[in-house]
Parts: C-alpha cells; sequence; structure tokens
C-alpha cells in the first residue's frame, strides 16, 4: 500500500493506482471527461490535472500512478482556472444545441459547463463543420459535438474488438473516422455510444423520444439470449424511448446490438400477444402467395400470421390443450422419432432444460436441439 | 586525412549544394577529366567524388580541390566553370584566383570547432572505406573487444554530452538507467525525424556521414544492452534514406551489424523505419506508437521509454547528432569532448543559421560561444545591412532572443533564461523587416497544423491563438487581446499532454516578452512597424516627389491609381490590394508605405 495525502488528507492505495483512482475511492472528486474506469487511462481531456509536490507542472491524474509519500492537490486557483480554460476551448469548438441534444440532461460536458459558469461562446473561432453521410440505421454520429475524447475508439478495440472507428487528420481537424471516410459499417453494438460523455454518438431510434428526467427507469433483463445481460429501459408514454446498461450490472454496461437496439417488438402492432391455432389448411396459405415467408416478411404489407381467415386467436389452455393432443395423436400413430423439438435462445436456462426434458421425458425422443446451434 | 589519388576534387552535394546543382557540377567534373586530350597519367591520379554539406550553404556549390593535400575552396562553381577550372587548375597548377573563397568562408570555420561535421563534407558518404581511412569504426571495435557496457556509459556520462534532440538530458544517465532494466529484449532508436522549420542538422550528417550515426548506434546498443535498432527517419529526407540504407547494407557487409559483430558475441540489427512527415512524431512516446504501427500520438509519460518503450521493452531513443557524437567521443577520450563547451553544456552543438544571415548554412560551435560570434563573425552579419532584430532558436517549440541580449552564451541554460531552447539547433536571423507577431503566428500555424489532436489545449487552444495572432496581424486586434494570449499561452503550456504543446506557446510568449510594443502598435495603432503585415500598411503617394512619370499606374494590378502625366498621381486605399508594386518600381522614392 501506498501512502500518500490529496488535499491535506491522508489516504492509502495500492501500487499501481492512479491518482484519480485513489482519490475516487476516498471519495474526492476530480473532474474528467475523457476517462472511463473500464479502458486504458487515455490522458486527452486535461481536466483530471494535479498538483504534485516536487514535480513542476501539474500532472494528468488518470495516468499517474501513486507513489508512496506523494501530496496532491486537487483544487487551486490554478487548477481550476486552467480547468475552466480547457472547458472554454471544448465548448468554443461545440455546437451548444442543448435544446435538442438528446443527451442534454445525461451530458458529462453539460454538467462541467455548467459547474464552471461556461456558457459557451467566450472565446468564439471557427467551428468544424463535418458534412452528415452516415447511412447506417443504428448510430448517429454528430461529429460536431465530439470532444476527441478518444472513448469510442478505445471502447471499440479494447472492449468490443472490432476497431470499426480511429483517429484521422492533424490538428483541429482531427476527428473520428472509419476507414477511409465510408458510412459506419460494424457491429452496431453501439458500446461507442455508451461511452460517448456528449451527444456526438446516440442511437438513431432514440431521437426526439425522450430524455433524462421525463423518462421512467425500468431495470429489467434482455430477452433475445441465454446471457441475460441487465439492461435499463426509459420508457416515456407507456413506449419505450431507449435502452442502456448500467455501469454496476454483472454485464457492466456493455449489450450488443440486440439488446441496445431491438427493443422495436415491445410495442409493435405485430406483436404476437395470445396464442394463434391455424384454421386455414396449409395448403391455401401457399396458394395465397404466402409459402415464401421471408420474401413476404419484407415485402408485403400483410404479415402472413396476421390473416385472421388462416389463423384464430385463442387461450393459453386452449392452444396448450391442442398442442398436447396433437402430439399424442403423432406419437401414437408414427413413434416419438416423428417428433422434434427446436428451443430457442431466448429463453433462459432453466427454460431450455424443461424443454428438453419435455421432449426426452415425455415425449420419448432424443431429437431436440437449439436455435443456438443452427 | 588520407587522399586515395594525388588529385582529389570533393564536391558539396549536401542538401543545398544538390539545390545549387551540385551533380551536374560532377558530371561537368567527370565528363572534362575524362576527355581524351587530358594525359592518361593525370587521369589516373585524379578522382572527383560527392561529399555531404560543407557548411556555408550560401556559397553552394562548393568545390575543394586537393593537389598533393593542398587544399583549395572554389565557390559559387557552376558547370560552366569547370572546364577552366581542370584546364588551369587541374593541369596548369594554377588556381582560377577570382573563383576561389574569400577571406569570409574562412572567417566562417574560424570560429567553429568539428566534432559531429568532422567527417562531414570529407568522406565519401556512400563509401564505407572512406570512413573507416578515417578511423572510423574503431571506436566500436574497440569497446565491444576490449571494454565492457559499464565502461561506456562511465566514458559518455563523463564526457557530459546531452541529447541533442531539444530536451538536453544526459545521453550516458539514459544508457544507464536503460542498462539496469532487467528486461531481455531492450531496443536503442535513432530519431532522424527532423521537422522543425529550417533545420537540417540531422539531416545533413546523415547524407554527409551516415557511418557515425552506425556506429553511434552500435556502441549505445552494446552500452544497453540491444540487440535491435530502429533508425526512424522521415520519407521527405529521400536522399539521406538512400544513404543511410547503403550506409547500414555495407556495415552488414562489413560484419559491423548483424550477428557476432566484429567477431564478438554481440548482435545487433538495425532497421530503418519510415515516417510520413507528422512532427510530432519527433515526440519519443509518438515515435514509439508510429514504429509499432499506431497512429503517431503521444502516450503519457511516466512510463518512460527507457522503462517501458517500443513494444513495451526498454528503450533508448537518441538524437541523429547524439549518436554521431559518440564515435569521436571514444575516439578523442571524454576529456577531450568536456574540454569544450560550458560547465553544464558539454561539447559542441550544431546549428542550422538560416534567415537573413549573409553565411546561411551549417555550424558546429561550442556550447557557450557567444551569440554575437555566431551571428557577426561566422555568419558574416545581417544581408543587405539591415538591422539585426532578434534571433530565433529552437524552432516552434523555441522563442526569440533580441539584438540587444547578444552577448548571451549559446548554451541550455544561458537560453532557457532568456526565455528560449538550443532545441534540435534551428537558429533562424531575422532583421528589421521581420515582424514578430507574424513570426509567433508562422510557428503557431505550424504547431497547430501538426497537433496530434490528442489532448484539447493543444488542438483547440492552439487554432484559437492563431485566430487571435491573425486578428491582430490583419488589424482586427482588440483591448484585451495580449491578456487573452497570455492566459491562453500559460493554459496551454501548464495542461498540455507532450512536449508539443507545452512548448507551442513559447514563440509568443517570448515574443511577448522581448517586444510587447510590437503587438501593442498591433492592436492599438492598427500599425506594424516591421511594414511586414500588408493589411496594416497604407500606400500614399508624395505630391512633392512625384513626377507623374507613370510606372505606379502601369504596375498597379488593382487599378487604385490615377494620374495624368507628368503631374503627380494619386492611390485610392479603399481599391489597394497593399501589394507593393507601386513602391518597388517608384524611381523617386514618392511612394509611402507606412
Amino acid at each position: 500500500m501506498q501512502k500518500i495525502s490529496i488535499d491535506g488528507k491522508t489516504i492509502e492505495a495500492p501500487r499501481n493506482t492512479t491518482i484519480l483512482e485513489a482519490a475516487r475511492m476516498s471519495g474526492i472528486y476530480i473532474p474528467t471527461l475523457c476517462h472511463h474506469p473500464k479502458l486504458t487511462p487515455y490522458g486527452g481531456c486535461r481536466l483530471c490535472i494535479v498538483e504534485v509536490k516536487g514535480i513542476p507542472k501539474p500532472v494528468a491524474s488518470c495516468t499517474t500512478a501513486v507513489n508512496d509519500g506523494m501530496e496532491i492537490i486537487t483544487f487551486s486557483p490554478m487548477l481550476e482556472d486552467t480547468r475552466k480554460l480547457v472547458l472554454e476551448l471544448l465548448l468554443s469548438d461545440h455546437p451548444n444545441d442543448c435544446m435538442t441534444c438528446e443527451k442534454a440532461g445525461s451530458c458529462p460536458l453539460q454538467w462541467l459547463a455548467y459547474a464552471y459558469g461556461v456558457r459557451g461562446n467566450e472565446i468564439g473561432g471557427e467551428r468544424r463543420v463535418f458534412a452528415k453521410k452516415d447511412g447506417n440505421p443504428f448510430i448517429e454520429r454528430e461529429l460536431e459535438k465530439c470532444i476527441l475524447c478518444g472513448r469510442c475508439v478505445n471502447v471499440c478495440r479494447e472492449i468490443q474488438g472490432v476497431e470499426a472507428i480511429d483517429f484521422g487528420y492533424r490538428g483541429f481537424n482531427a476527428k473520428i473516422s472509419t476507414s477511409y471516410e465510408d458510412d459506419l459499417n460494424c457491429e452496431f453494438c453501439g458500446q461507442c455510444i455508451a461511452v460517448c460523455p456528449t451527444g456526438a454518438l446516440t442511437g438513431k431510434l432514440w431521437a426526439r423520444k425522450g430524455r433524462p428526467g421525463e423518462t421512467k427507469e425500468i431495470e429489467t433483463v434482455c430477452p433475445y439470449c441465454g446471457t441475460g445481460c441487465n439492461i435499463t429501459v426509459y420508457v416515456k408514454n407507456n413506449e419505450i424511448a431507449r435502452t442502456s446498461s448500467r455501469e454496476d450490472s454483472w454485464n457492466e454496461g456493455w449489450l450488443c446490438v440486440k439488446g441496445r437496439f431491438g427493443y422495436k417488438f415491445v410495442n409493435s402492432p405485430e406483436r404476437l400477444k395470445k396464442p394463434l391455432i391455424r384454421i386455414a389448411p396449409k395448403k391455401d396459405m401457399e396458394n395465397r402467395g404466402y409459402g415464401d415467408t421471408e420474401k413476404n416478411f419484407t415485402h408485403s404489407s400483410i404479415h402472413p400470421f396476421t390473416v385472421s381467415s388462416n389463423f384464430r386467436e385463442a387461450s393459453w389452455d386452449e392452444a396448450l390443450e391442442f398442442i398436447a393432443a396433437r402430439l399424442k395423436e403423432i406419437k401414437a400413430r408414427y413413434g416419438p422419432d416423428a417428433i422434434a423439438g427446436l428451443s430457442s435462445a431466448r429463453c433462459t436456462n432453466e427454460e431450455n432444460y424443461l424443454f428438453q426434458k419435455l421432449i426426452r421425458a415425455s415425449v420419448g425422443t432424443n431429437n431436440v436441439d437449439h436455435c443456438a446451434r443452427l | 586525412m588520407i587522399v586515395r589519388n594525388d588529385i582529389a576534387i570533393k564536391i558539396c552535394m549536401g542538401p543545398a549544394g544538390i539545390a545549387a546543382g551540385g551533380k551536374a557540377v560532377l558530371e561537368a567534373f567527370r565528363q572534362e577529366l575524362s576527355r581524351s586530350d587530358i594525359p592518361a597519367t593525370l587521369q589516373d591520379k585524379c578522382s572527383s567524388h560527392q561529399v555531404g554539406c560543407l557548411g556555408l550553404c550560401a556559397r553552394d556549390v562548393l568545390v575543394k580541390v586537393f593537389i598533393n593535400g593542398d587544399k583549395t575552396i572554389y565557390q559559387y562553381v557552376k558547370p560552366g566553370m569547370v572546364e577552366r577550372i581542370v584546364a588551369e587548375h587541374i593541369i596548369g597548377g594554377t588556381p582560377v584566383q577570382e573563383w576561389l573563397v574569400d577571406e569570409a568562408y574562412e572567417n566562417f570555420y574560424k570560429k567553429q570547432v568539428k566534432v559531429v561535421l568532422a567527417d562531414v563534407g570529407r568522406v565519401d558518404p556512400e563509401d564505407i572505406n572512406d570512413y573507416i581511412r578515417t578511423g572510423g569504426y574503431e571506436s566500436a571495435r574497440e569497446m565491444l573487444l576490449e571494454r565492457s557496457p559499464l565502461d561506456v556509459i562511465a566514458e559518455i556520462k563523463a564526457s557530459g554530452l546531452r541529447g541533442r534532440g531539444g530536451a538536453g538530458f544526459l545521453t550516458g544517465l539514459k544508457w544507464e538507467l536503460a542498462r539496469m532494466s532487467g528486461e531481455k529484449d531492450k531496443y536503442i532508436i535513432c530519431n532522424a525525424d527532423e521537422g522543425d522549420p529550417g533545420a537540417f542538422m540531422d539531416r545533413a550528417v546523415i547524407e554527409g556521414n551516415p557511418h557515425s550515426v552506425i556506429e553511434g548506434m552500435i556502441i549505445g546498443a552494446f552500452a544497453v544492452g540491444a540487440e535491435k535498432g530502429y533508425v526512424y527517419i522521415r520519407a521527405e529526407y529521400p536522399l539521406a534514406v538512400e544513404r543511410l540504407k547503403s550506409a547500414i547494407n555495407q556495415a552488414y557487409e562489413a560484419g559491423y551489424l548483424g550477428k557476432e559483430i566484429f567477431r564478438t558475441p554481440v548482435n545487433f540489427d538495425v532497421k530503418i523505419k519510415l515516417g510520413a512527415g507528422a512532427f510530432v512524431c519527433g515526440e519519443e512516446t509518438a515515435l514509439i506508437a508510429s514504429i509499432e504501427g499506431e497512429r503517431g500520438m503521444p502516450r503519457p509519460k511516466p512510463p518512460f521509454p527507457v522503462n517501458k518503450g517500443l513494444w513495451q521493452q526498454p528503450t533508448v531513443i537518441n538524437n541523429v547528432e547524439t549518436l554521431a557524437n559518440i564515435p569521436y567521443i571514444i575516439r578523442n577520450g571524454c576529456g577531450w569532448y568536456a574540454s569544450y563547451g560550458t560547465e553544464s553544456s558539454r561539447g559542441t552543438k550544431v546549428f542550422a543559421l538560416t534567415g537573413k544571415i549573409k553565411n546561411t548554412g551549417l555550424i558546429e560551435v561550442p556550447m557557450g560561444i557567444p551569440l554575437k560570434d555566431i551571428i557577426y563573425d561566422i555568419g558574416g552579419g545581417i544581408e543587405g545591412g539591415k538591422a539585426l532584430k532578434a534571433v530565433q532558436t529552437g524552432g516552434p517549440s523555441g522563442g526569440c532572443i533580441p539584438a540587444d541580449m547578444l552577448d548571451l552564451k549559446v548554451d541550455y541554460e544561458s537560453l532557457s533564461r532568456a526565455g528560449s531552447i538550443v532545441g534540435s539547433g534551428g537558429m533562424i536571423v531575422l532583421d528589421e523587416d521581420d515582424c514578430m507577431v507574424n513570426m509567433a503566428k508562422y510557428f503557431i500555424q505550424f504547431t497547430q497544423a501538426e497537433s496530434c489532436g490528442k489532448c484539447v489545449p493543444c488542438r483547440v487552444g492552439t487554432k484559437r491563438l492563431l485566430e487571435m495572432l491573425d486578428r491582430i496581424t490583419k488589424g482586427h486586434g482588440k483591448e484585451g487581446d495580449i491578456e487573452r494570449l497570455e492566459r491562453m499561452c500559460t493554459g496551454i503550456k501548464t495542461s498540455s499532454l507532450c512536449g508539443l504543446g507545452q512548448t507551442a506557446p513559447n514563440p509568443v510568449l517570448s515574443t511577448l516578452k522581448h517586444f510587447r510594443e510590437e503587438y501593442e502598435a498591433h492592436i492599438r495603432d492598427k500599425k506594424c512597424p516591421a511594414k511586414a503585415c500588408k493589411e496594416l500598411l497604407t500606400y500614399r503617394i508624395r505630391e512633392d516627389l512625384c513626377k507623374g512619370c507613370g510606372a505606379c499606374l502601369k504596375a498597379c494590378p488593382s487599378g487604385a491609381i490615377t494620374g495624368e502625366k507628368k503631374k503627380p498621381h494619386k492611390i485610392y486605399s479603399d481599391i489597394c490590394i497593399r501589394c507593393g508594386a507601386c513602391f518597388e518600381v517608384c524611381k523617386f522614392n514618392s511612394v509611402e508605405r507606412e
């Protein structure tokens, strides 16, 4: 353990802890924008500078390890004035359109500007202007709002292992870019959105659906696979505005494209809410042109399963009884191996276990599989 | 100096020599000497060579003629002059007097001490044997065969050599720190990413004597225990790259590089890594990132490269000039080297002397030499009889030394006290026509364009500085701008991540310190005292002097001048684009500029 003092308070911190981490552990606040606890320290925003006795210039607390006997000052008129200047510089090249920004209310840049009393027009000067050309369906990139903290680049490389984006150009023209400045074409996991401290990266689906303060946060589990990531759903007017995941969840706040953006089914008018039992013979459906379901999903305005003439709604009891009766019938006539069960990755482990038990023990066949294997 | 033949002709083929037509001169000598009417006996004795920078670039192409060891030097040689030199001097034995260098040339060298440049301009850079003949690779051989790495470190420490790249860290100490690391894989990197505007020291050393750098690297690698070395050199130096490549190949063939060099168990490989011309890649952590294949962006220090550098292994990064010093220090002893210079700045330093000075060129002087000796004795004073205003040292990270501080000694501490730095060795001389605000703007423009974009103060701060300076030089300065400049500069200096940002405001701060009144004149009076900022000039024709010749009227590209023949003309300042054509063309000094 290293014994250090921060603002006169004596603290013990393990070796290789950074000053910022040590300060946070003991409840001392140091402002930062580029630091993210799960990513390699970057040291780019320079807001977390602190004075260390014996070192002539301030150091970035996020990249400086504690050393036994260090005397650290996190707050002094010089440090505060420099931090304010850095914020003024950031906001001199920022659209400052908090009125319509998706991030307003949950934006660390906005919080800091508020705390330091920076309106955004103190210095003035040229602003970067970028032509918006991203045709991807998920991630809205407003590079004018980007403060080049590098979090998105690092999360894409270190957590997701995709490296879809990196820095391009030099000086004032530096920006986050895809290869050859093409449209973003990645996994669209949206981890970059999760770590972005400004409104530069948001979800396209989220636009004007609701910001913090006007949404209700509901903790739930992602329905898509057995991993069971914790997600937070932001609901406004009984509609999902967006989703995210908390950093203190077991999945550490990381999600995939499905968990982050695949929630539209919840409010979809096409969503199945009750069991359906087919009433028209299968042949009739094919004749009507619904045989090629894949084609019809994308091209037809009529969903095959909502055609009331082919299906009718039923209660769960009726549907289950119908299934049980048909299974028994088939088993009696053709034997158990005429039946196969296919389970889903969207079920929990327990449900999958029970399903294979049902097929093996009750139906009496080993013809059981799981969609994740296909 | 051993001359292979009785007659040797050495033609300066440094960057300036080539620019002045060195290749054509060499070709002319070769052709002239192979003419059939020249006696075969003479042809056998005579050889012509390309050599590196001879120093006095202002007088290129320089040609040295050695006849039986007697040296004669010609200046401003053009291919057309070669026939007469060969006929009268080489064959006839009488030098062509009117083309010889004059006293100014002698003065240029008088106060110089050549260590790094000792063999630059003497040896053929593309022939390893020429270097070996002057004692080359002897230092490396002696160290590897007879001495221990600790001896080498002790010797370099005792010489007091400090890093010549700019920071001035003690080279011996850096080697010792890397030596002490227990890691197996270590690296030595030669930083040849010279990027300061107006600086060409490293380029001249590599182009003039690449083997001295390789020998320095061998000795350094042996001292720290590195088996792999890189030369990080910018691709904009094609000739240096070519000569370095050929030198490395020759050193491999000679058994000075590769496995079991000098027949010892020591292995050492050198690779060239081409930089893509980013100034920030001269910063050592950005340089390492670039070699690793990443974007050249600085990383926070500590860890320092000597602990965790290339591929996270201990890495020593030395500048070209630092490494080129090593063989000579070993050869002549640390005491010899330390006898030059001052207490804390030992040895010599190469400077690229440029700007408004008569003898522009490459010089090497003992540390601690008074600045005025460089300007007046070596540099020959200011061109065109104008008044010296300041000397800018250290490039974009440096500052200005005003003319009234010419007694200042040129060493690390004195320059730093005066608000500038030694830096890598750029020295730009400014005269009364140079506007200091404009000069600061030029350097900020450079650092802004070369900022990597990682940290906010450097990326956005230098942009805002540039905008402010631009405004001031265009006559839109506002009250309070000086204070705003100072606050911005201090903020950038205090909070930037790497050396580039931390030193970027220096040109502004040092001109504010020494030439504050020029800033005030720009801001308050909307005047440029040096008459360099176009937007702040007004042109007027004095009626009492104007003869009405019409020359200005014809020269004016914007039709701003009217007047009848033989009657005083008039300039309409709202149409005038301030190009100065009328001022240049008037024979009666009737056009006034202020």
